[in-house]
């Protein structure tokens, strides 16, 4: 192995938080041309470590080289010119803004002194283009799926001038051929001798794209090592101190054959996009949504608890027809729905983690009904437990855990509220390996005592492991539904892929 | 000592307390409170008093900006109330009744009442951006004022209506206990129901609000109303200090000054988690600084230009990313890295 000048390295790393200790002496290097995992737990630490290599953070100690020679960046700005191009885990765009402005923002191209409009929305298709993305490059961001809006997030550090690709958890909500296409980039960046860290919580994707591999765990560094020469198992270990969670195998659910009526049925419920849909799910039973992007899945999940109404077609709870008129309504008959993008529809940031985690329960009650304080905390605390939200701290605002820990809190959110159909859109987004074994857990055990959920997922392996059966959109159009023993992950991966051509 | 510098309090307090040492050494005579009649006098006592009409109307911009509101119309709704009460009691046959009195004054608040609703009609139902909103009162709520008062300065003689803001409870004025019972029922409302934790959850995030089932409606809403009856008195208060409704004046700019304060006390412009306190401190800082003003004898005309200034050092002295900057530099001072600043938005 050439032992090159590393492009970047940071040695003696040490972040506090308050009195927390996020990093504490941490030494990372990248050499050019190469791809680095940087992986551990959630809360690790590992998107504080990418921070202070843009800097966005300043850390208490620590040193940091570029091509050998020491720099020290006090803002963004600075590693931006340095060539050190961030995608951070939460998307940092601007909503309002069109997708070729979220690109260019702060370095438009120019003409003359202005903007130039034509060039900025070419290029910006170009990149697009590039990582197998077509949408129209002046609509606004804001409309698009979370997973657009990553791939837009992509594309924007893809313009720049880039040595030092950061890429923080940029697959957690693309499907198997975004992620392909974004592989096939990230090669060709490669060759061109840009370094590229790489986080991500699927094992897989580590493996297939990273020459070597740098865990963190609490804070501290375990080790760097090659990637061909790390076992799964062995990483695994060194993340979590300790050997990987066995996966839930749970009781198949039985469909009772004594007639009992769906808790959730839709009759040809859609909407001017989705086509209508019928889908129905027993206490008790767990369906899976498998779909790639733009297939409906978010679509149907929000149809299903009221957050937006259906143009057409009939929700039916326990058999009867209802109208849902706001995700209010559909709570109060508990329909519960956890949307995919944790940021603008799930976190509220800057109130306490004790908060957000009754949140749901104490608008449930009504504002002149509080819970009162000692058993909030209770609640909070025991589902901080449940779920292993770390740092177990009720009063820090939410938006202050790591990503994976801030998605628990929205799960325990709606648990909280004890609700008899769970439509779940992607909840193990960003969540490591351990945890997500643990949700998976979690909602099979919450099948076993009878509540119904609906889990939508854009890791296919994920969806036929919880679901009992598995709705397959494609197109803004379910094309069916089948027991998931029924369907392998290959089938399912042609089953979703199918052009719809085939069909008729 | 950390601890109380990084306390969101901490720096409003330091200028109020600022201001009243910089008060009394400059005029030993303004910490003096007299006792006279039973009653206590002192340029203290004046503050207190005289604070009433922005204290109501700052608790209200309180909440609303929480809300991620605004409301402009506040000056025009005490004009308003000013004028309903005025006018009911100008045209009874007994003005110096207390029963006459109690009416102006029930009814010039339910007027103010049914102004906040529709506020919070436009705001809430219909969608409107609250600058807007709000603004549309603010410059039709005078005509209306004026229109009930028929253009004319309404003036009256009545012993019960000016003992609002002139007479004394006990040894305080009667204004201030306004004051106080403001503070302390908005403060129990908000904090012992589960309403302030709401109204900072829909500020901070309004569709992640929605989809938890918080009624988010309900709660701004009921946001505009507040803000809006709070005005009310404040206009009752301020007519009955100059025995007098003029809807040309009364509450001129009030809108602002109420902003300032809710500003002064930390509170966020753009929403979510609000400091009941930090306004009442903001709001005492405001009306010290005017009744410096008056002592140091400034011209009036010059008078805005010194706000200005105390206001802008006030400020920006308060503004995160002014203090990391001078962190980072006596950090860099000492060849030492600086804190840790969490991200920004790039
Ligand atoms: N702005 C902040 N203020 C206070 N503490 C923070 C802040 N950001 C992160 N932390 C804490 O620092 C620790 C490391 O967080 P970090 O976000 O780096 O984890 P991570 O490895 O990226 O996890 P994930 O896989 O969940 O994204 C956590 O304990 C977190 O709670
Ligand atoms: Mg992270």
């Amino acid at each position: 192995m050439d032992e090159a000048v590393p492009l970047v390295e940071l040695s003696g790393v040490k972040v506090l938080y308050g009195a927390e200790r996020a990093l504490d002496d941490v030494a990372f290097r990248l050499l050019p041309g190469e791809v680095h995992s940087l992986m551990g737990e959630n809360g690790a630490g590992k998107s504080t470590l990418i921070r202070v290599l843009t800097g966005a953070l300043q850390p208490h100690a620590g040193a940091l080289s570029i091509d050998g020679n020491p720099v020290r960046f006090r803002s963004e700005r600075d590693a931006l010119r340095a060539g050190v191009s961030p995608v951070y885990q939460e998307i940092d765009l601007l909503p309002n803004l069109s997708v070729a402005e979220n690109i260019f923002v702060g370095r438009e191209p120019r003409r003359w002194g202005r903007i130039d409009w034509r060039t900025m929305r070419e290029r910006a298709a170009e990149v697009l283009a590039d990582l197998g993305l077509t949408v129209d490059p002046t609509s606004e961001l804001g409309s698009h799926s979370v997973a657009v809006q990553q791939l837009v997030a992509i594309a924007r550090a893809l313009t720049a001038e880039v040595r030092v690709l950061v890429l923080d958890e940029p697959t957690s909500s693309l499907d198997t051929d975004e992620v392909g296409e974004l592989f096939r980039v990230i090669r060709e960046l490669k060759q061109r001798g840009v370094a590229i860290v790489f986080i991500s919580h699927f094992l897989d994707q580590v493996y297939e794209i990273s020459d070597r591999i740098t865990v963190l765990r609490d804070g501290r560094l375990v080790g760097e090592y090659l990637t061909t020469e790390l076992l799964r198992v062995d990483l695994v270990a060194k993340m979590l101190g300790k050997g990987i969670p066995l996966p839930h195998e749970r009781q198949p659910y039985e469909d009772e054959a004594d007639g009992s009526l769906p808790v959730l049925e839709a009759r040809g419920v859609g909407t001017a996009s989705l086509k209508p849909t019928d889908v129905s799910l027993g206490a008790g039973e767990v369906l899976g949504v498998a779909g790639l992007l733009g297939s409906g899945r978010t679509a149907l999940a929000r149809l299903l608890t009221g957050v937006d109404r259906p143009d057409r077609g009939v929700l039916l709870i326990d058999g009867d027809p209802r109208g849902l008129a706001s995700p209010r309504a559909a709570l109060a008959m508990g329909l519960a729905y956890s949307s995919e993008n944790r940021r603008a529809e799930g976190i509220i940031s800057e109130l306490s983690v004790a908060d957000n985690i009754t949140l749901a329960l104490q608008a449930q009650r009504g504002a002149l009904r509080r819970l009162p304080p000692a058993r909030a905390r209770e609640l909070a605390a025991s589902w901080v437990e449940a779920l292993d939200i770390r740092p177990a701290q009720l009063d820090k605002p939410a938006g202050e855990l790591s990503g994976g820990n801030q998605q628990k809190v929205m799960l325990a959110r709606l648990l909280a509220l004890a609700p008899r159909v769970l439509v779940l859109d992607e909840p193990t987004r960003g969540i490591d390996v351990g945890a997500k074994a643990e949700i998976q857990r979690i909602v099979g055990e919450l099948a076993e005592d009878g509540l119904s959920v609906v889990f939508i997922s854009a890791e296919l392996e994920e969806v036929l492991r919880v679901g009992d059966r598995v709705a397959i959109l494609r197109d803004m159009h379910l094309v069916d539904t089948l027991p998931s023993a029924a369907v392998t992950i290959d089938s399912l991966l042609a089953l979703v892929a199918r052009p719809t051509e085939t069909e008729s | 000592m950390r601890n109380i510098v990084r306390h969101r309090l901490f720096w409003p307090a330091l200028a109020l307390a600022t201001l009243i040492t910089v008060n009394s050494a400059a005029r030993p005579q303004f910490l003096r409170v007299t006792m006279r009649d039973g009653e206590l006098y002192g340029a203290l006592i004046d503050i207190l008093r005289n604070s009433a009409p922005l204290m109501l109307v700052a608790l209200g911009m309180t909440i609303v900006i929480a809300t991620r509101g605004i409301d402009l119309s506040v000056g025009a709704v005490m004009a308003v109330s000013g004028a309903v009460a005025l006018t009911i009691i100008d045209g009874s046959s007994d003005p110096n009744g207390v029963g006459t009195v109690l009416i102006a004054v029930v009814t010039a608040i339910a007027v103010a009442m049914v102004l906040g609703v529709w506020n919070g009609l436009l705001v809430s139902v219909f969608g409107i951006q609250p600058i807007i909103a709000t603004l549309v009162l603010m410059l039709a709520g005078r005509g209306a004022a004026l229109l009930v008062t028929d253009g004319f300065i309404t003036t009256v003689n009545s012993e019960p209506f000016a003992f609002i803001a002139s007479g004394y409870l006990t040894v305080l004025p009667f204004a201030f206990f306004i004051s106080v019972a403001a503070i302390a029922s908005i403060a129990i409302v908000e904090r012992r129901t589960a309403l302030g934790m709401l109204t900072e959850a829909v500020g901070i995030n309004p569709e992640a609000s929605r989809l938890a089932g918080v009624r988010s409606r309900g709660i701004i809403w009921g946001a505009y109303v507040l803000s809006a009856v709070l005005a009310g008195i404040a206009g009752i208060i301020y007519a009955s200090n100059i025995k007098a409704a003029d809807a040309n004046a009364a509450g001129l700019l009030i809108e602002l000054y109420a902003i300032l304060a809710v500003v002064l006390g930390g509170t966020s412009l753009q929403g979510g988690t609000f400091s009941l306190a930090g306004t009442v401190l903001g709001v005492l800082i405001i009306q010290t600084l005017n009744s410096t003003i008056l002592f140091m004898g400034i011209p009036s005309a010059q008078s805005p230009v010194f706000f200005a200034v105390v206001v802008v050092v006030v400020v920006v002295i308060q503004s995160q990313k002014v203090r990391s900057w001078i962190r980072a530099l006596g950090a860099s001072g000492r060849n030492r890295r600086s804190a840790a600043t969490t991200e920004v938005a790039s």
